[in-house]
């Protein structure tokens, strides 16, 4: 079985490379700041105790104030799992850093939230909009869409 | 590495002195299995750089999910990649299940595992089929593999009435449980299939043309492949040891014996082997099922409206494509907030740039066909 690792566990190593990158620490939940977002992330993929080689799936809700990111990562070597969030405050052109140099695998979902969502990824290679057009209005998974 | 437009205009100026070509493969082309377009930037023949363009099959599943209820998404999930609704179904109902904490009957979880692995075996003929077509191997192969396909088409029509849109899997068991003369026809077709596949690998892998277009040709490292997210035979094809059957067993996978055909290379032929070695495996799955299939009630009794407690589940199953997800959040009302959807062929795109740069434009429609996407999930 994949093993999900614990938000306490996770928690307890971050303090070790990192002071104060957790953004909110809920009981089901774990929040990642965003500017800390990449630094992070290598972490989770070079350190021994995570080696999460593989970003799983990235998705996003919009909860009108606010959007959160749900970042799924994988651990083939380790057969162990890890999952966290950041939060994205404002409506107006939410922009946090991009994974793609991370993982590769980020490339293609990026964009996809990118063109569903309207959420920019700072430093993404071809940062454009995969199922609509340029120039359609608006972003379709936003819940103030029609 | 990057899938961009700028590298492609630079390319575009430059090579070497020589004019480059811009080649529009698709959207209307046989080779794609859908609406699907790749822009293709030539040097001669040799590829220089490949960009998929997406979007034709959009439907916005997602967004239509957020205005039905829990039940009425089922049918939704037939219509992602229509070639496996029963997998789409059994991931959509995974997540449910965890969201709700409902547990189907044992005979359901067996149910669902035979209509899977009968879906996977379909699945792959498809994606084989096709790839021969493709390969200049017109249509005979094909109609062989679409004879196969068509037999367990009949099985499904038995058991639920449908062909292709199922919508068998409930939140807590199966629609419908198995008809008279089931266990009859599954064994028939069962004994001829495996000698079908005898046939088949004697058609197909010691084809000269075939051999000389697949073997070395786009191999794919594990390393990258596990860092571009693909999953499924694509990456068992490069010699990686994931099934999420066996390494994060779910239904009654863990009470099964099969193995995990894997691949060396990762190259074009890997891929079209290890497919078949898992039809293989398939096969052995069934025969275990319908010998160990216990008898009991096939549905866990369910509200058709169902309300999820405030929360959210992922939910996953091996899809034939790879690794299929749904992602649902729930705010306690009948229908889900959000639902994502973890498309295994969207994301084993992210490799097609580099498996088609500095091949020939010929090796694009194979090296496109041995990653089997399916345009309706890759778009959904």
């Amino acid at each position: 079985m994949t093993l999900e690792l614990s938000r306490q566990y996770v928690v307890s190593l971050l303090t070790k490379h990192f002071e104060d990158v957790i953004d909110l620490d809920t009981e089901k939940h774990l929040y990642i700041k965003a500017e800390n977002l990449h630094d992070v992330c290598l972490i989770f993929k070079d350190e021994p105790e995570f080696k999460m080689d593989m970003l799983r799936y990235l998705d996003c809700v919009d909860y009108i104030d606010h959007f959160e990111l749900r970042y799924a990562l994988l651990s083939l070597s380790n057969n162990q799992s890890l999952t966290f969030k950041v939060r994205l405050w404002g409506r107006d052109d939410p922009e946090v850093a991009s994974v793609v140099d991370v993982w590769e695998g980020a490339n293609l979902q990026e964009r996809e939230i990118y063109d569903l969502m309207g959420i920019g990824f700072i430093n993404h290679p071809n940062m454009k909009r995969i199922f609509l057009w340029e120039g359609f209005p608006g972003h379709p998974l936003r819940k103030d869409f029609l | 590495m990057s899938q961009g437009n700028e590298s492609m205009n630079e390319s575009e100026k430059n090579i070497g002195g020589t004019e480059s070509v811009l080649l529009n493969l698709g959207p209307q082309h046989p080779s794609t299995h859908g609406v699907f377009r790749l822009r293709t930037l030539l040097d001669g023949e040799e590829v220089v750089d490949v960009e998929p363009i997406l979007g034709y099959l959009h439907r916005g599943s997602s967004k239509l999910a957020e205005e039905r209820s829990y039940t009425q998404i089922i049918t939704l999930t037939d219509r992602l990649d229509y070639l496996a609704g029963m997998s789409n179904n059994l991931a959509y109902i995974s997540a449910l299940e965890k969201l709700t904490d409902v547990e189907p009957p044992e005979r359901a979880r067996y149910l669902r595992v035979i209509m899977v692995e009968l879906m996977r075996i379909a699945s792959h003929l498809m994606g084989i089929g096709f790839l021969i077509n493709d390969l200049g191997a017109w249509i005979t192969p094909l109609m062989h593999m679409f004879r196969e396909r068509e037999k367990i088409l009949d099985l499904f029509e038995m058991v639920c009435g449908a062909r292709i849109t199922f919508s068998y899997m409930r939140l807590g068991g199966v629609s419908h449980d198995l008809p008279e003369g089931f266990e009859k026809s599954i064994a028939e077709f069962l004994d001829d299939f495996e000698k079908k596949i005898e046939e088949y690998e004697n058609l197909l892998l010691g084809n000269e043309i075939i051999l000389s277009r697949m073997v070395g040709v786009a191999p794919l490292a594990g390393e990258r492949a596990i860092n571009c997210s693909i999953t499924g035979p694509n990456l068992r094809a490069s010699g990686v040891d994931w099934d999420l059957r066996k390494q994060d067993p779910y239904e009654i996978y863990d009470q099964l014996d099969f193995s995990v055909p894997l691949g060396e290379n990762g190259d074009n032929w890997d891929r079209m082997v290890v497919r078949i070695e898992e039809m293989k495996e398939s096969v052995h799955i069934l025969r275990q099922c319908m010998d160990k299939l216990p008898q009991g009630p096939y549905r866990a009794d369910t509200d058709f409206f169902v309300r999820p407690p405030e929360g959210e589940a992922y939910g996953m199953v091996e899809a034939p494509k790879g690794e299929l997800g749904f992602y649902l959040v729930s705010d306690g009302s009948i229908a889900p907030y959000r639902m994502g959807i973890r498309s295994p062929s969207f994301i084993n795109l992210t490799v097609l740039r580099e498996l088609c740069v500095g091949w020939k434009l010929a090796d694009i429609i194979v090296n496109f066909g041995t990653l089997d996407i399916n345009v309706g999930e890759v778009d959904r």
